[in-house]
């Protein structure tokens, strides 16, 4: 399956509004099912570097299961792993986007389109029963993150939102005076002692701000950052080379077998902590990271450089 | 060394093997997940002599082909969430292979030194590989907890690389790395 082309986006004019609605439900759930058969471009390109870097025979030996397994999934058109998540999507919204009302309505139709289509698995569970819904569909799925900005543009980061990889995640407040030292040492205890059922080589978020939900949401955003992104500011980025160095030292490597490397990025996001508090937040991404980013212009057409 | 077993795998062969081993299976595996083992061990009912045969954490994607189900993206889940359950589903079922990714505790450790069983990690992720291995579903218990947590009856055919993580003699290359 290919992005869609340009001249296949959007053949129905602005003024009919629901027509208009549905093909841009219709080529965002095409765009879901591609992301659950295909890793995007920056994720795929470090497995294979890492995989071609790997001397360990038992981590070689996963790596090759790996490569053919992107392989299958890309010939087959098949979901790289069963477990596709709950959908997310991370919207930054211009104000002036023409289809702005009606965003929520494509967003959950998408998802739902793609659920049937690729197929995707029934990941929706209630929390108090244990009832699985059967249709990716409840409370908060697909979960849906907003953000308005201006502009007559969308921005969508679309991301399979696992259960395996996410199992490690947590988000406390730490005082000012455990402060980054202590966060540093619970994110190399929990990837040890958790990393390995997250699907290793992982993709690491971590999350600083003034409380738990704040450092838990920069974490998620963080761990959406392309691979081999810097944050800007250079103690950030000096914490995303020492957590990298520490981390690969732990020889995790792949399904566990050891090996040279453990992750394949960490990123950090921060805001400002409060005098009283230093929250601290950890999101962990799989080996198979299946997250896309895709801009909507005024005119409806849909483009995406994160696939060939 | 690398092994390629058959359903059902006797003590002898389960007790053979070692920690670092590869294995390609042939046969039966079944797969079950947190709620299927609840279950299996408080409720019982399902009729299905699982002696000899392969336990695979799994919550698979499965389609309706015409009459047959079709097997689309099957790789392992942790292990370590169904080890409070392993322990007695080892010794109830004498089950002799279970396959999932990560590591299993003592309890489950133990009870592969009892009962002659091994523990196997699949390469976690690696569903359409792993579906590929899969010839035929063989039918479906309990799809009323869903489509991640029902049993799930697999042929399989060459299913691999699983690597022997806990062995029947202490073994346990999780825990040792």
């Amino acid at each position: 399956m290919k992005v869609p082309k340009e001249e296949e986006n959007m053949k129905a004019g602005i003024e009919n509004g629901t027509k208009i609605g549905k093909d841009l439900e219709s080529v965002l759930a095409r765009l879901l099912c591609l992301l659950a058969t295909h890793l995007p471009k920056d994720v795929a390109q470090r497995i294979r570097e890492m995989a071609e870097k790997e001397n360990d025979g038992a981590a070689k030996k996963v790596y090759d299961c790996m490569l053919e397994n992107m392989s299958l999934a890309d010939s087959l058109a098949r979901p790289l792993c069963q477990d596709t998540g709950i959908p997310n999507f991370y919207v930054k919204a211009g104000a002036d986007f023409p289809l702005l009302g009606s965003l929520e309505g494509i967003l959950k139709g998408a998802a739902a389109k793609a659920f049937k289509d690729a197929p995707l698995r029934p990941n929706a569970v209630d929390p108090f029963t244990s009832k699985n819904t059967g249709n990716n569909e409840g409370p908060l799925a697909p979960y849906i993150d907003w953000q308005i900005v201006e502009g007559d543009e969308v921005e969508i980061t679309a991301y399979l939102c696992g259960g395996g990889c996410s199992l490690p995640g947590f988000a406390l407040v730490l005082t000012p005076g455990e402060g980054i030292e202590k966060a540093k040492e619970l994110i190399v205890d929990k990837i040890l002692e958790k990393g390995v059922n997250a699907c290793p080589p992982l993709v690491i978020g971590v999350g600083i701000g003034a409380s738990a939900d704040i450092a838990a949401k920069l974490s998620k955003k963080a761990l959406l950052r392309k691979i081999g992104t810097e944050n800007g500011n250079p103690m950030a980025k000096d914490l995303e080379k020492e957590l990298f160095e520490k981390l690969n030292s732990l020889k995790i490597g792949p399904s566990g077998m050891g090996g040279a490397e453990s992750v394949l990025a960490v990123n950090v996001e921060f805001g400002v902590r409060h005098p009283a508090t230093f929250a601290v937040a950890l999101a962990t991404g799989c080996w198979a990271t299946r997250r896309a980013t895709f801009r909507i212009g005024k005119d409806l057409k849909v483009v995406s450089e994160d696939f060939d | 060394m690398e092994y390629h077993l058959k359903t059902p795998i006797d003590e002898e062969t389960v007790r053979k093997l070692r920690t670092g081993d590869i294995l390609y299976i042939t046969g039966r595996m079944v797969t079950l997940r947190d709620e299927g083992h609840a279950r299996f061990l408080e409720e019982g009912g399902a009729d299905i002599d699982l002696k000899g045969m392969v336990l695979y954490h799994c919550g698979p994607i499965i389609t309706k082909d015409g009459d047959g189900l079709e097997v689309v993206s099957a790789g392992p889940t942790t292990s370590m969430r169904l080890e409070k359950f392993e322990k007695d589903f080892i010794k109830k079922t004498g089950i002799s292979l279970i396959v999932g990714k990560g590591g299993m505790g003592e309890s489950t450790a133990e009870a592969c030194r009892e009962y002659g069983c091994v523990h196997g990690i699949f390469p976690g992720g690696c569903a359409v590989a792993a579906a590929s291995k899969i010839k035929s579903v063989g039918g479906v218990i309990w799809e009323d907890l869903g489509m991640p947590e029902a049993m799930w009856i697999f042929d399989a055919e060459e299913f691999g690389p699983v690597t022997v993580n806990i062995d029947t003699v202490g073994g346990n290359l999780m825990k040792r790395k």
